[in-house]
């Protein structure tokens, strides 16, 4: 990267190459005498440096193997993964098992789902902390020690010190997850892809995690691609919105410009199923109907046609293509709204 | 972790106190008893009377209890009238003790050094050939009856092919010095080394056959254990650290894979005590097996009691060894 400059101007999204290119991402996974499902069915998004951007959708769209595959973190057996994903110059699908486990960790860095399971329960959160720079900054444990305990008190853990030899049954959630981030952040990654580091937690929490990640992507010049299924949590922290359903981004846009003007339906969706503090007393919400298992297959129709409410007779007939560039569009036949 | 050890260790006392109860009433309650044992085909109405007032087993059984414990408790456990007749019942017990730890120890390190890898390398390869094969081994281990296997060993490698002893601890004759009663380490100790050898080549065939069931117990449980493992978020977080394969490995996937290995094999010393009973006696190894079916056999009360009772006292003590050092792997028991 050239633009190590350009860290510091957030959002700066199409102001600079991107950090992270994915293209066509497909990701099958294929058991014995079943048929082949595809969990990932072609997603393309960029994240420029210092930039956050979303990966939206509901259990089963296919956000969270989109980042596995990234990661390189997909079981080994029973999938196949194809198109590509360009880090810095490199095909992180093309790389070398070892090749990646010197990026993981150091350039890339995860944050997971469930902090208490995402912890290994009879290993010191210190030393959870200090072999990631063991691995990949060639520190001993003890030059990595003191590192470990700062990484704890920026990420707001109190009393880091004693924290470093406490194990993760002795924290509470909250702090867990802060221990999480500062394992992922030990090595400064360019890259930092959150999977949900809210939804396991309270709601006062959340907001305490949001913000210290907000902060840090700001502070760090971090791209951090955030996984979520909560549109607030995208409302308060993206720059850029991919909203994922049945493998494929089916609409794209800016954090404001999505959020005034949806045009997919599916996307309008889930904004209404949000509540509103502003909402008249006795509105109720409008859940999206159905589930992911009434989806239709992409190679003829589109996959959101049995839920949709603005569903037209091609939408069960043909596949929907993109309208729209890298930054902004969507996949539908009979969009909403329109005036942006 | 001071205060847990000393709660385990009492919680053990107790254990045995409730234990020697048990076994107390039991062998009290089997049919004959040590006055047919003693008086034979000599037993008249008179003698029996006399021989039971003598004993002192015309008392009631809690009183009887409590002769026992007092003696118990100064190291008076009886004498031996058949095993070993006029010896004191607990010095049969010491003398044999050696044996039987040291054929133990082989057969436990056997299991373990097998058990473990073959475990986790069937664990990772789920489904494979290697997989299937170790499990349809490890059946085998556990379907196949001790004394069958251990005749088999016998007849095949010692008789049919003369690779190793058929029976003994140690060739007779051979000049050994005797310091712990392990044979191995007392020729390691004084630097016999031949009789060392000798000793060791006496153990492997027992030991094998001994091995056979906790090797297929803990071979399944650290299977199973490591499958359970390698699904765990933590696992996936270590990999997204990028840390390498022989951390994930040794350090996430193996330390937690060993919980409940740790608890098996402190069970399994239990079957070990009763696998002695037959390999023992299968190889005419001198043990605590061999001389437990010896009393069993010729109705050697003193010697029985103290044999079945140490050996409940050491299955109690090796659980409690099992349960610091799975305080030691696992936080969560040590700082609860």
């Amino acid at each position: 990267m050239t633009q190590a400059t350009q860290h510091s101007s957030r959002p700066g999204a199409g102001s600079s190459e991107p950090l992270l290119s994915v293209r066509d991402l497909r990701v099958t996974f294929q058991r014995q005498g079943e048929e082949e499902f595809h969990a990932v069915d072609g997603v393309s998004f960029d994240v420029r440096p210092g930039q956050t951007v979303g990966l939206v959708g509901e259990s089963g769209c296919g956000k969270s193997v989109t980042s596995l595959a990234i990661m390189g973190l997909l079981p080994g057996r029973g999938n196949r993964v194809s198109g590509s994903a360009i880090f810095d110059g490199e095909d992180l699908l093309t790389l070398s098992p070892s090749a990646m486990r010197d990026r993981r960790g150091s350039e890339i860095a995860m944050i997971f789902q469930d902090p208490l399971s995402s912890l290994n329960p009879v290993i010191s959160i210190g030393r959870q902390v200090t072999e990631v720079m063991e691995r990949h900054q060639g520190l001993s444990r003890k030059q990595a020690t003191p590192k470990a305990a700062d990484l704890l008190e920026r990420v707001g853990i109190p009393d880091p010190k004693a924290r470093l030899l406490n194990y993760p049954h002795q924290l509470s959630g909250g702090m867990r997850q802060r221990a999480l981030i500062a394992m992922a952040l030990a090595c400064n990654p360019r890259l930092l892809i959150a999977d949900e580091p809210t939804t396991a937690l309270d709601v006062t929490i959340q907001a305490q995690i949001l913000a210290l990640l907000k902060e840090l992507v700001v502070d760090t010049g971090t791209a951090l691609v955030m996984i979520t299924h909560d549109l607030g949590v995208v409302a308060g922290l993206c720059d850029e919105v991919n909203v994922l359903y049945g493998g494929k981004v089916v609409e794209r846009g800016g954090r404001h410009g999505l959020f005034r003007d949806p045009r997919h339906p599916y996307t309008v969706g889930l904004l209404n199923s949000i509540p509103r503090l502003d909402a008249a007393r006795g509105d109720k919400l409008s859940p999206v109907p159905g589930s992911v298992a009434d989806n239709l297959p992409w190679t003829a129709a589109c996959a959101f046609a049995p839920r949709c409410s603005n569903a037209i007779d091609p939408c069960t007939a043909e596949t929907p293509q993109w309208e729209g560039d890298q930054v902004v569009g969507f996949r539908c036949f009979n969009p909403m709204g329109g005036t942006r | 972790m001071l205060r847990f050890v000393v709660r385990r260790i009492l919680q053990m006392c107790l254990v045995a106190f409730v234990l020697s109860m048990l076994i107390f009433v039991w062998l009290r309650s089997l049919p004959g008893g040590p006055v047919s044992a003693i008086l034979g085909e000599r037993q008249t109405p008179a003698r029996r009377a006399a021989l039971e007032a003598a004993l002192g087993l015309d008392q009631p059984l809690h009183v009887q209890y409590l002769r026992f414990l007092e003696r118990a408790s100064q190291g008076k456990f009886g004498v031996s009238t058949k095993v070993l007749p006029g010896e004191d019942a607990l010095q049969v017990f010491l003398d044999r003790l050696p044996a039987t730890v040291e054929l133990s120890l082989l057969a436990l390190f056997l299991a373990i050094a097998l058990g473990i890898p073959l475990g986790y390398m069937a664990a990772r390869r789920h489904g494979s050939a290697v997989d299937t094969g170790a499990v349809i081994f490890s059946l085998v281990g556990v379907a196949v009856p001790v004394f069958f296997l251990a005749f088999l060993l016998k007849y095949f490698f010692a008789v049919e092919w003369n690779l190793l002893p058929v029976s003994g601890r140690q060739t007779t004759g051979l000049d050994a010095t005797r310091v712990t009663g392990m044979f191995v380490l007392d020729g390691i100790l004084t630097r016999e080394w031949d009789a060392s050898w000798d000793a060791f080549k006496h153990l492997i065939l027992p030991a094998v056959a001994l091995a056979s069931i906790p090797f297929a117990v803990i071979f399944r449980i650290t299977r199973a254990s490591v499958l359970d493992v390698l699904d765990e978020d933590y696992v996936r977080t270590a990999e997204a650290k990028g840390l390498t394969a022989r951390v994930v490995r040794g350090r996430h996937v193996l330390r937690n894979a060993m919980l409940p290995v740790v608890t098996t094999i402190g069970l399994q010393v239990g079957g070990l005590l009763a696998g002695a009973v037959l390999t023992e006696s299968v190889f005419s190894y001198r043990g605590i097996g061999d001389a437990l079916a010896t009393a069993f056999r010729e109705k050697d009360y003193a010697v029985l009691q103290v044999l079945i009772l140490m050996g409940a006292v050491i299955f109690v003590l090796v659980n409690l060894l099992v349960d610091i050092a799975y305080a030691l792997i696992d936080p969560r028991i040590r700082t609860r």
